[in-house]
């Protein structure tokens, strides 16, 4: 991959200008459904729930949301918008009539995506803080912890829009990978309590388990060396995706 | 001839066992405006995306401004405009923002992007719009603005992909007006288009593809005229009729759709009064005499048959795509 970081900047911008255009009506369903979840369960089915290790339900819910506000941020963008950009309106045909290219594209829309995981992971995080439930300073390492989140989930997310021929393959993506990662990874409950050993390692393939396990320890304070292997996860599974990603757009636009 | 802007020599382009386009060969000379003509799946946009450096050929050459477009895409692309067949605009978005979003795919600096904007505005008569989004816009002016994208980076190879399909009369007279001032200002254009009328009163060369070839190359008046006789003479008749009502014209090259036929001659008129001159049904013949065009010249190409006399075949009904 070669890619001039102007070009990707410039496919970037579009994008940001069609946000900005746009944002009050896809930006708020989005980020108000992790908040419906940490009121209704952090809140509501929290009062029933006791032994959670000395914190409250909603305070060992709120870090596993904020990386789940991260993860849908980028994967709105990397799967409906980037297949209607590639299949429906020509956006990526006519950016390469342009000196954009192949790899330029992908990365200004894998730039854009980790933006908008940003937005919404940031918007969040702001607002557990402001109700307490991120203690200072030590949850501010959760801030490069939505980056990330967000790389790995524009990553996987893009790499499969661009191998789909169908629109109607990503209720495939959203209910049969998306959901159950959001309800087995350590956001709801600590896996660790409920899985044997064998099952345990086998979850560690789970994308969203890294980023969660990144950001509650940030939220807690602690760290450990475990915390490597889930950035190395996230960057390693990220990387090679784009790989496949940049082998892929260059079939699908340039033949 | 002036230097060749675009040349392809040998080009061949395959999509898995299909042959798109089997051996073109084209030499685009600077300063022109060109068009590629031929039926739909003749591989003329396959052949603008190789030009442009987005699809590699599956063998032969391609160099535009002398430069491999393989290998410098980039720099290739720096210098032209391309117009698609399907306009991409972003239509929630005004013709100043997406203007000013294709700019930046060309690195323009922001004083270059806003002077040139303006220019584009003026010329393209899309200033009572520039801030309306574009999803308000006629077909018309979509258009408009698709060509203006193109435009920004003042490109020195234009290259349009039925740059008029689609729209009302006066629309296209005035857009072809636009993309004559671009070519007498130093712009080479390379069009195609499903319209003849277009092409005649466009184009200095154009080529016919079929299949996947350049089957005709050259001036449009200087084919036409090498290739047909200078006049035509349209006739309504029915094919059992024909034999009867020309009689010893048998010989006179003829090309048939349905009842319609048209006969190639060097004096239509003349071949009409004498015609009438038999009597019979011809005398009471509906007869169209005009001079021969492109029409013609691409029909004889691209599909239907031109029949010398053999007695009551009927040619195809239409262009073989």
């Amino acid at each position: 991959m070669s890619v001039s970081p102007r070009h990707a900047l410039a496919v970037w911008y579009r994008n940001f200008a069609m946000y900005r255009r746009t944002w009050k009506l896809n930006v708020l369903p989005n980020f108000f459904e992790p908040l419906l979840y940490l009121a209704s369960i952090g809140i509501g089915v929290g009062a029933y729930v006791q032994g959670m290790g000395g914190t409250s339900y909603v305070a060992f819910l709120a870090p596993g949301l904020v990386a789940v506000s991260a993860m849908n941020g980028a994967s709105f963008e990397v799967t409906y918008n980037s297949f209607v950009r590639l299949n429906y309106e020509k956006t990526y045909e006519s950016m390469l009539t342009t000196p954009v290219q192949p790899d330029d594209l992908l990365a200004g829309e894998v730039l854009w995506a980790v933006t908008r995981a940003s937005i919404y992971g940031g918007c969040f995080f702001a607002a557990v803080a402001a109700v307490g439930l991120a203690p200072f300073p030590s949850s501010l390492w959760a801030l490069p912890v939505i980056p990330l989140t967000g790389l790995l989930f524009a990553a996987l997310g893009i790499a499969f829009s661009l191998r789909i021929t169908s629109m109607d393959l990503f209720s495939f993506y959203f209910t049969l990978f998306l959901t159950p990662l959001f309800l087995f990874s350590d956001v709801f409950f600590p896996l660790e309590e409920r899985l044997a050993g064998g099952w345990l390692t086998l979850a560690e393939a789970l994308p969203l388990l890294h980023p969660v396990r990144l950001m509650r320890h940030a939220f807690r304070g602690e760290g450990g060396l475990v915390l490597l292997w889930d950035a190395l996860y996230v960057l390693v599974l990220s990387g090679a995706l784009l790989v496949l990603a940049a082998r892929t757009i260059r079939r699908r636009l340039g033949s | 001839m002036p230097e060749a802007v675009v040349e392809c020599r040998a080009v061949v382009k395959r999509f898995g066992r299909r042959v798109a386009v089997d051996g073109l060969d084209l030499a685009v000379p600077a300063g022109s405006c060109f068009g590629l003509l031929g039926p739909n799946g003749a591989g003329k946009t396959t052949t603008l995306r190789m030009i442009y450096g987005v699809a590699p050929p599956s063998s032969g050459e391609i160099r535009v401004f002398g430069l491999d477009v393989g290998r410098e895409a980039r720099a290739v692309r720096a210098r032209i405009g391309v117009t698609l067949q399907e306009n991409a605009l972003i239509e929630p978005l005004s013709p100043v923002e997406n203007l000013r979003i294709f700019a930046r795919y060309h690195l323009l600096s922001r004083s270059e992007r806003e002077a040139r904007i303006e220019e584009i505005l003026d010329f393209l008569d899309l200033r009572a719009f520039a801030a309306v989004p574009v999803a308000k816009l006629s077909g018309g002016f979509k258009r408009r603005l698709a060509i203006g994208l193109s435009l920004v980076s003042r490109p020195e190879l234009l290259i349009l992909d039925e740059p008029t399909t689609g729209l009302d009369p006066a629309v296209r007279l005035a857009l072809w007006e636009r993309i004559r001032e671009l070519r007498d200002s130093g712009t080479t254009v390379l069009l195609t288009t499903h319209y003849m009328d277009e092409a005649e009163r466009l184009c200095d060369r154009i080529a016919i593809l079929a299949a996947g070839r350049v089957v005709a190359e050259g001036a449009p008046a200087r084919l036409i005229r090498e290739t047909l006789a200078a006049e035509a003479l349209e006739l309504e008749l029915a094919p059992h009729a024909e034999r009867e009502v020309l009689g010893e014209q048998g010989g006179v090259p003829r090309v048939r759709s349905g009842r319609h036929l048209t006969l190639y001659v060097a004096d239509a008129g003349e071949l009409l009064q004498s015609l009438r001159r038999r009597g019979g049904a011809a005398a009471s013949l509906r007869a169209v005499v005009r001079p021969t065009n492109l029409e013609d010249l691409f029909l004889h190409h691209t599909g239907m048959r031109l029949e010398a006399g053999e007695d009551g075949l009927g040619a195809a009904d239409g262009p073989r795509a």
